[in-house]
């Protein structure tokens, strides 16, 4: 290494007494890099093309819709129907930010280096799912959002804004739940496979194996196995919780859930609860390898 | 005069006690192990599989002990393992770095991670590169790096936070031999200048013993030997006499000047006891007038330590 002497003065080594930040400041830390992961901020190019695909389609869709709403009023999709209808865009956004967030680090090595400093194996885990969440929740959150502007600006009245931001606020509450439980599967699976490519495929697949189960339910002669066919699919399942707390009146309807809307709830909070538990466990045995 | 960074400065830097750790029961990673070293540089040699990595596991707080007590800085890891890991600096044996951020970044990230504020992380993280060697390459991604710049990059990732103690995974690991000793430099001016106590871990006794003032030898799971280098080496440390002919010759005039011969084949040991065992045997070799094949000091290997401790024991 050539460094000319005369210019640079070589202090020695600096000891540091300084401040030592605790947990909830390394959580954050660590939290705000995963966040800047999910969307290839700080990475290469190619990290970037495929989340900015996805908050692309997301962002296009959501203008269309407010387009239509300013122009002619017309309804096309309400808040809650957003995540919904853009339910696959979501497994791909996943699929491919999970293993970004975890797969890498496996793949890398890197995670000694995480477990030999004061962050606690269960928090490493936390940080990257609470991540991996706020991405989901700000681009279709932020899609809802675009949906409400064009909308604050085609109703009269302010109460009837007031209306359209509770109904907003509400949708961002379901688009959270939609983000918890897709991402909590997506992470987990990520947290067993090493390679990306391998991870992104299981994660696909975990989400569509399901869908010839519903399918299968929705052909027997059975109003209840019909009712109960969307519990089997994570995807179809938060859309059961949705029907449940947005349609409770719309029980005719031909995918609709009947009276099961608070099993559905249920299984969703239990799936969610059994990835997490699994997620930690996870991470306390990789900190022990 | 560097203080330790801390208002207690520990007597004892590392102490075990009966150490003990099994896997499922069966597989015995160290058994009984008792050590205890004051702060320095500290060798930790054994063959691969002897159990350093468990050892320096259960010394971060990563691994329960099966059995028996261990302190690190005065903390007890399996109590507080977070106290341990805020001011211990592990570099671990294998690939490690992440190959699409580049030096800088990394090092600074985990510099957060150890809890430095997001200025100071940046400021050390360009520090401990420098003192590492790494100038303007550390902009650049660790992918593209050399074996020798990674394992700068892993050893400057473990000293960004400053810590008390470095543990070295077989730093020289992958190094070519210039590529080692420029390694041993380092850790050796970290160990003395940066006032920071380290644990080299390494299979190659030959290659520690030069920086170490301590060696820790296991062997299964088992202790060897723990002693300072000086008690070590001055009862092993020989010099090989290889001639071209008139061996027998020069191994009389050897013992005729009192140096206690040992015959190895065509070659003669001659036990190093000081600066001047050298020129003797240079004397005798230009006085008989023999073609000199090689002189020089022999390098140790864990087996030497192991037959010096049975000898001793016999």
């Amino acid at each position: 290494m050539s460094s000319p002497a005369g210019v640079i003065h070589d202090i020695g080594y600096q000891r540091y007494a300084g401040e030592r930040l605790g947990r909830r400041e390394v959580f954050l830390s660590l939290y705000t890099q995963s966040l800047r992961t999910v969307f290839g901020l700080g990475r290469n190019f190619k990290a970037k093309i495929f989340p900015w695909f996805v908050v692309g389609v997301a962002a296009i869709v959501a203008i269309v819709v407010m387009a239509i709403r300013a122009q002619t009023g017309e309804v096309v999709i309400k808040y809650a129907d957003y995540p919904q209808v853009l339910t696959l865009l979501m497994i791909l956004f996943v699929a491919i930010a999970a293993p970004e967030l975890v797969s890498r680090d496996l793949h890398s090595g890197v995670l000694p280096l995480y477990f030999s400093r004061p962050l606690r194996p269960g928090d490493y885990a936390l940080a990257k799912l609470a991540a991996l969440v706020s991405g989901i929740v700000l681009v279709w959150g932020g899609g809802q959002i675009l949906i409400f502007i064009g909308a604050a600006f085609s109703v009269k009245g302010f109460s009837n804004v007031m209306n359209e931001l509770a109904d907003t606020g509400l949708a961002l509450i379901y688009t959270a739940l939609y983000a918890v439980v897709f991402g909590s599967i997506a992470l987990l699976i990520a947290s067993l496979l090493k390679r990306r490519a391998v991870a992104a495929a299981a994660i696909v697949g975990a989400f569509i194996v399901t869908t010839p189960i519903v399918a299968v339910l929705f052909i027997l002669p059975s109003e209840t196995a019909h009712q109960l066919a969307q519990i089997v699919n994570p995807a179809s399942l938060v859309g059961g919780v949705g029907d449940w707390l947005f349609e409770p009146s719309n029980s005719s309807e031909e995918l609709g859930i009947g009276p099961f809307g608070p099993l559905y709830a249920l299984v969703a909070v239990c799936l969610v609860a059994l990835c997490v538990t699994l997620l930690l466990g996870r991470y306390r045995k990789v900190s022990k390898s | 005069m560097v203080t330790l960074g801390h208002t207690l400065c520990p007597v004892t830097l590392i102490a075990t006690e009966s150490l003990t750790k099994t896997y499922g029961g069966r597989v015995t990673a160290l058994s009984d192990l008792t050590v205890s070293v004051e702060p320095g540089i500290i060798g930790l040699v054994g063959a691969n599989g002897a159990g350093k990595s468990t050892l320096i596991k259960i010394l971060l707080g990563l691994l329960p002990p099966t059995s028996g007590r261990v302190q690190v800085l005065g903390l007890d890891p399996t109590v507080d393992p977070m106290g341990v890991r805020a001011r211990v600096g592990y570099m671990p044996e294998h690939d490690c770095l992440p190959p699409d951020l580049s030096a800088a970044e990394l090092v600074t990230h985990l510099g957060r991670i150890s809890g430095l504020p997001k200025t100071t992380a940046r400021e050390r993280a360009s520090e401990a590169l420098r003192h590492v060697g790494l100038y303007e390459e550390r902009y650049r991604q660790v992918g593209g790096y050399s074996t020798g710049m990674k394992q700068r990059v892993k050893l400057a990732q473990a000293l960004v936070h400053d810590p008390d103690l470095l543990l070295l995974d077989e730093p020289t690991n992958g190094l070519d031999p210039a590529g080692r000793d420029a390694m041993l430099a380092l850790v050796q001016r970290i160990g003395t200048e940066f006032g920071i106590s380290v644990v080299v871990c390494s299979h190659l006794l030959g290659e520690v013993e030069r920086i170490c003032d301590h060696l820790i030898a296991i062997d299964g799971g088992k202790l060897l030997r723990s002693d300072n280098v000086s008690a070590m080496t001055t009862s092993t440390d020989v010099l090989v006499v290889e001639v071209s002919e008139g061996g027998d010759e020069l191994e009389r005039r050897l013992l005729e000047m009192r140096l206690p011969v040992t015959k190895d084949g065509h070659a003669l040991l001659v036990p190093l006891e000081d600066d001047q065992t050298y020129d003797r045997i240079l004397t005798a070799v230009a006085d008989l007038d023999l073609p000199l094949h090689r002189l020089d000091q022999r390098r140790h290997r864990v087996a030497e330590l192991f037959a010096d401790r049975e000898a001793a024991h016999v």
